[in-house]
């Protein structure tokens, strides 16, 4: 892989790699707030479905968009439903910190 | 150096710089803003690689309605966000070692392997709405289906936890319609007979 050249699958993987870990770091910095965490995920789901669309287009394999197609509706319905949990914790508990989510309980 | 290759560095650089953003920056909104943008560029790099209706999907349902549904979300509730940001900078170290070892990881993965060295095939002919049209619709139906009742699992699960019920509210009780009796309706009274004067 060289740069200048015409992007090759490494470069797609590599550009997957970089976001992936910038949203693994970001879940580290914003461990207290439930809605900064919702969207590093949604970070990383997309770096993982451009490793899948990389590698269709690189493989010639229509499947790999399949599946991309697959993990944005489950990813739609993720998130849905954790903001309807982060709703829920802020009404209970005032805030939407992660450390009051055992007051959820029972 | 040609036109696609220019495309994918600037939209690589956009994605990862609005990347650091989300998780860097202070204001819930802001940071929600800069994950539209990542959408918009991600959408134009999967142009890039011939998944035109996937770009189109990312754009019209991420940004189009769950983008909606944070900034709803961050909007709606009143949320002191500085608190939550009291230990930020005591978690930099962790999280900066904890990205950079992930990062390390995939990168020898990538360059210790021999894929990803030559040019991509020919595009294939057709559309592309068509392909993935053909394969979900008749090869993968069932998934489908399984996905359309995740997505009804999603619609029941949100409604049922975020919806309050109201003690003012006025609401019928089917069950109790049907159980109700002819006496319980009515109530005869024996009033005294009054004499006339």
């Amino acid at each position: 892989m060289s740069l200048l050249t015409a992007p090759t699958l490494a470069h797609y993987l590599v550009l997957g790699a970089i976001l992936f870990a910038i949203s693994m770091a970001g879940i580290f910095l914003n461990r207290k707030n439930v809605i900064i965490l919702l969207m590093a995920i949604e970070l990383m789901l997309l770096a993982v479905n451009l490793n899948f669309i990389a590698f269709s287009r690189y493989l010639d394999d229509m499947a790999g968009q399949v599946f991309v197609f697959f993990i944005l509706t489950v990813a739609a319905a993720e998130s849905a439903i954790g903001l309807a949990i982060l709703v829920l914790l802020f009404r209970n508990a005032g805030s939407i910190d992660v450390e009051d989510l055992g007051k959820l309980k029972g | 150096m040609e036109f696609s290759t220019l495309t994918f560095y600037a939209f690589a650089a956009i994605l990862i710089f609005a990347a650091l953003r989300v998780v860097t920056t202070r204001n819930p909104v802001h940071a929600a803003l800069w994950l539209v943008l990542c959408f918009f560029t991600a959408a134009g790099i999967w142009l890039l690689l011939r998944a035109e209706f996937l770009a189109i999907a990312l754009v019209l349902v991420y940004v189009g309605a769950v983008m909606v549904l944070f900034l709803f979300v961050v909007m709606m509730l009143d949320v002191n966000f500085d608190s939550l940001r009291k230990n930020f900078r005591s978690y930099v170290p962790v999280g900066a070692t904890v990205g950079i070892l992930v990062l390390i990881e995939m990168a020898l993965v990538v360059f210790g392997s021999s894929l990803g060295a030559d040019a991509a095939p020919a595009p294939p002919e057709g559309s592309n709405t068509r392909a993935l049209g053909r394969l979900i619709y008749v090869d993968y139906v069932y998934p489908f289906e399984i996905a359309a009742v995740v997505l009804l699992v999603a619609i029941i699960a949100a409604i049922a936890l975020t919806h309050r019920t109201r003690k003012e509210t006025k609401h019928q009780d089917p069950g109790q319609q049907v159980r109700v009796r002819a006496k319980d309706r009515i109530r005869l009274i024996d009033l005294p007979v009054e004499k006339k004067e």
